[in-house]
């Protein structure tokens, strides 16, 4: 009987709106009874339109929302036994505080039973009395700690008291779910400390499910018992604070959630992944040659002697910041932040030590490759140990090419691009791979390859300077398969490089 | 070289000098002719000849049914054209405002001849229907008046407020019943004194619809024609009053409702 433990269930629930832009996409989720669940996400990532659907004012696109085992995707919000605290408190202005929690209380119809003269029960459904009223509001302010406030008008109460008359005005209704949209975005970091804590308690002695929408991470870790993380529209990891914060599944989440060093890597053995010129031990097995990220947090780097340290860097900076240092160390071009609860002095050479299961590897999720070029004398761009056609007007709108190869801007001015220094990316799905290894701009061995269940994705490496072109393919490579690089002109996206502008 | 300095007080003195010249005591000049005889002695009896008169009174019952029946209508047809042009996503609403609006860029004159002439096309003798063509003209005529502030009241009002309402257990009736309509009451208020007002001393577009039953502006423009300045004035006291009392009893509607309004700021 685990799937009526479910209190709430969302499957393959997709958000497009109008104008075609997708809000959620495949969202699924199951929620236990009694849990309080967070949305954690950057806004504009679709946390507040799924908790939306839930409420009923935006239906899904397409998907399932079961309530208990039912389905209620399509049902209006005033049909669905759950209730909203809105971000903005939306009181009624015109009812007083006693109206405004009563306003669910008089829409409401209970069901009593009767036994009528002859012995038979019937069922009447009823308003609840005046006195039933009175006593449920009543006990709606206490639980807000707000006793007394009954007569007093919307416009009279600070935003701390808004609030916690609009958490009564839901929970009076005694609702299955209770939804909170960024209950507390709008109060001062005091008030929003005290409330926090008040919601935790509120949660325990009310046993109802909560949901509550937010982008403070911190917030997200103090309250919930479980965190669904969402970016773009998508689940990213679904997790107890304690997993979400140690365990992340992916970059994303690791720099969304805490502080993060994060660091591109190539697996180099079995349970061993190279980055930052170092071989280190992990404990998460990749196959080797894999591009991982790696993930490690400020406070699992531990400063030794430099002879003892896998890495040795110079102190930039040391910052303290109460219970730590924060500490920023230089290794050749990287840059590590540390914290710790010991210093070393400015510019002096450290050691770092990183003990195994504070590295946390993550699969690249490549969509682009990314590369530094440089436009050749003949309007070409050089990257990846290779040259390529390209087209680059593309770097100044509304700009064309002359017959002798210049540059003539939008404003008429011409230039030789010769030499310029520019961004290149190419989408892995652009990259062709061919047996004729002059036809392509450049050359390289497969040195991996991984089936995705619908296509394989190669990295081919160049011999050179081990550049990397990481591509899908549907068609069936061999792993050390010399092959040439072939990027249709159209493809390849370049822009120029601005002062200051670090690529990662 | 010093530069030119106003205090806000000294900035009111144009205004304030207005206000005495044409309307303070142009007030005290209706005061003094109603309550004198043409010869200038003080007197009540123009007092009495109004109220006296089963007439006047009567024009002045007239002329406030007149009044309440546009000022219905024109709520009627313009509280649910405000709430689709402000609540629904219509694409092209702000063309469906301009048609409302539009006809107040168009000459009164002409336009009230116009709807003489359509008039006289559908009923033959347009004589014969006083009372229905005064309305028809004056809803035509003060129709805007009543939108435009149905429209800015709705296009306020928070959207979160109708789905708390919603959320809490309101099917869409109820919501209207209980949000919208509450909180649109400031905007039913001064559109119906921005009609109410005017249509009982209107009576150019009587006229224009060659319409013969007098309402309160028909009958001080009588009075003044033929001279009689101290019966004139004693209506447009009457008047006066009236309105005062209508003022009084809707601001302290759209006062409590203000001071709720701000709340949610």
């Amino acid at each position: 009987m685990s799937q009526s433990k479910n209190i709430i269930e969302l499957t393959d629930v997709k958000k497009v709106y109008d104008n075609d832009t997708v809000a959620v996409d495949s969202f699924n989720l199951e929620v236990k009874k009694g849990e309080f669940v967070t949305f954690l996400g950057p806004s504009g990532c679709g946390k507040t339109t799924t908790l939306r659907m839930i409420a009923g004012f935006e239906l899904p696109t397409s998907g399932q929302i079961l309530l208990n085992g039912e389905d209620i995707s399509n049902l209006p919000p005033n049909k669905r036994p759950v209730n909203t605290v809105f971000q903005k408190y939306a009181l009624f202005p015109h009812l007083n505080i006693y109206e405004n929690i009563a306003f669910g209380l008089r829409l409401k119809r209970i069901e009593n039973t009767y036994v009528n003269k002859k012995g038979e029960t019937y069922v009447k459904k009823q308003k609840l009395t005046k006195a039933e009223i009175d006593k449920k509001v009543k006990k709606a302010l206490e639980i807000v700690d707000l006793e007394g406030f009954e007569k007093r008008s919307v416009s009279t109460l600070s935003g701390g008291q808004q609030q916690r008359i609009a958490i009564a005005r839901a929970i009076v209704n005694e609702p299955e779910i209770l939804l909170l949209d960024e209950p507390l975005g709008a109060l001062d970091l005091k008030m929003r400390k005290e409330m926090q804590i008040e919601l935790k308690k509120m949660h325990k002695k009310l046993g109802i499910t909560f949901i509550y929408v937010t982008h403070d991470q911190e917030e997200a870790l103090t309250l919930s018992d479980k965190i669904v993380v969402i970016n773009d529209g998508e689940i990213q990891q679904i997790g107890t604070p304690d997993e979400i914060y140690n365990e992340p599944v992916n970059t994303f989440v690791a720099d969304f959630i805490g502080e993060s060093n994060i660091f591109n890597g190539t697996v180099v053995g079995k349970l061993k992944v190279k980055f930052c010129g170092a071989t280190f031990d992990c404990l998460d097995d990749y196959e080797i040659n894999q591009l991982v990220d790696v993930v490690v947090r400020p406070e699992d780097i531990k400063i030794c002697s430099p002879a003892e340290g896998r890495l040795k860097g110079k102190v930039i900076s040391s910052i303290f910041k109460g219970v730590h240092y924060e500490i920023t160390v230089a290794i050749g071009k990287f840059e590590i932040i540390i914290q710790s609860t010991s210093t070393a002095p400015v510019g002096s050479v450290i050691g770092l030590r990183i003990e195994p299961d504070g590295i946390h590897l993550m699969e690249k999720v490549y969509t682009v490759n990314r590369y530094d070029g440089v436009i050749t004398k003949t309007n070409k761009v050089e990257f990846g140990d290779g040259e390529f056609e390209c087209d680059v007007t593309q770097l100044y709108a509304g700009s064309s090419l002359d017959e002798e190869g210049y540059l003539i801007t939008a404003q008429g001015e011409k230039t030789d691009l010769a030499g310029t220094e520019v961004n290149v990316e190419v989408d892995t799905h652009d990259i062709i791979m061919t047996d004729d290894i002059s036809a392509g701009g450049a050359q390289g061995n497969i040195i991996s390859m991984i089936y995705k269940g619908d296509h394989y994705r190669y990295i081919v490496r160049t011999e050179e300077n081990e550049e990397d072109y990481v591509l899908s393919c549907p068609d069936l490579w061999n792993t050390g398969d010399l092959v040439g690089i072939i990027i249709p002109k159209e493809k390849i996206k370049i822009s120029l490089k601005h002062d200051g502008e670090n690529d990662r | 070289m010093r530069k030119l300095r106003f205090s806000r007080s000294q900035l009111c003195i144009p205004y304030a000098a207005f206000l005495i010249l044409f309307v303070i005591a142009p007030l005290f000049v209706i005061v003094y002719y109603a309550f004198t005889n043409g010869q200038g002695q003080f007197t009540f009896s123009n007092f009495l000849n109004f109220f006296a008169s089963t007439n006047t009174l009567g024009t002045l019952l007239y002329s406030f049914a007149l009044a309440a029946v546009t000022t219905l209508v024109c709520l009627a047809i313009a509280y649910p054209t405000a709430y689709i042009l402000a609540r629904s996503g219509l694409k092209k609403k702000y063309v469906l405002l301009m048609l409302f609006v539009l006809p107040m860029w168009i000459n009164f004159t002409l336009r009230i001849t116009a709807l003489k002439e359509i008039l006289s096309l559908i009923e033959g003798n347009i004589s014969a229907y006083p009372f229905l063509n005064s309305v028809i003209g004056m809803t035509y005529d003060f129709l805007p008046f009543m939108i435009l502030p149905l429209y800015t009241s709705l296009l306020k009002l928070d959207n979160s407020l109708l789905e708390a309402a919603a959320d809490l257990g309101a099917d869409k009736f109820t919501v209207f019943l209980r949000v919208t309509l509450p909180l649109s009451v400031p905007g039913i208020i001064s559109g119906m004194t921005m009609v109410l007002l005017p249509s009982m001393t209107n009576y150019v577009v009587l006229d224009m619809l060659y319409n013969s039953t007098y309402i309160m502006g028909s009958l001080i423009g009588s009075y003044f024609s033929a001279y009689d300045w101290n019966n004139g004035s004693l209506i447009s006291l009457v008047l006066l009053v009236i309105i005062l009392i209508v003022t009084l009893v809707t601001n302290r509607f759209s006062d409590k409702d203000a001071g709720a309004r701000g709340a949610v700021l």
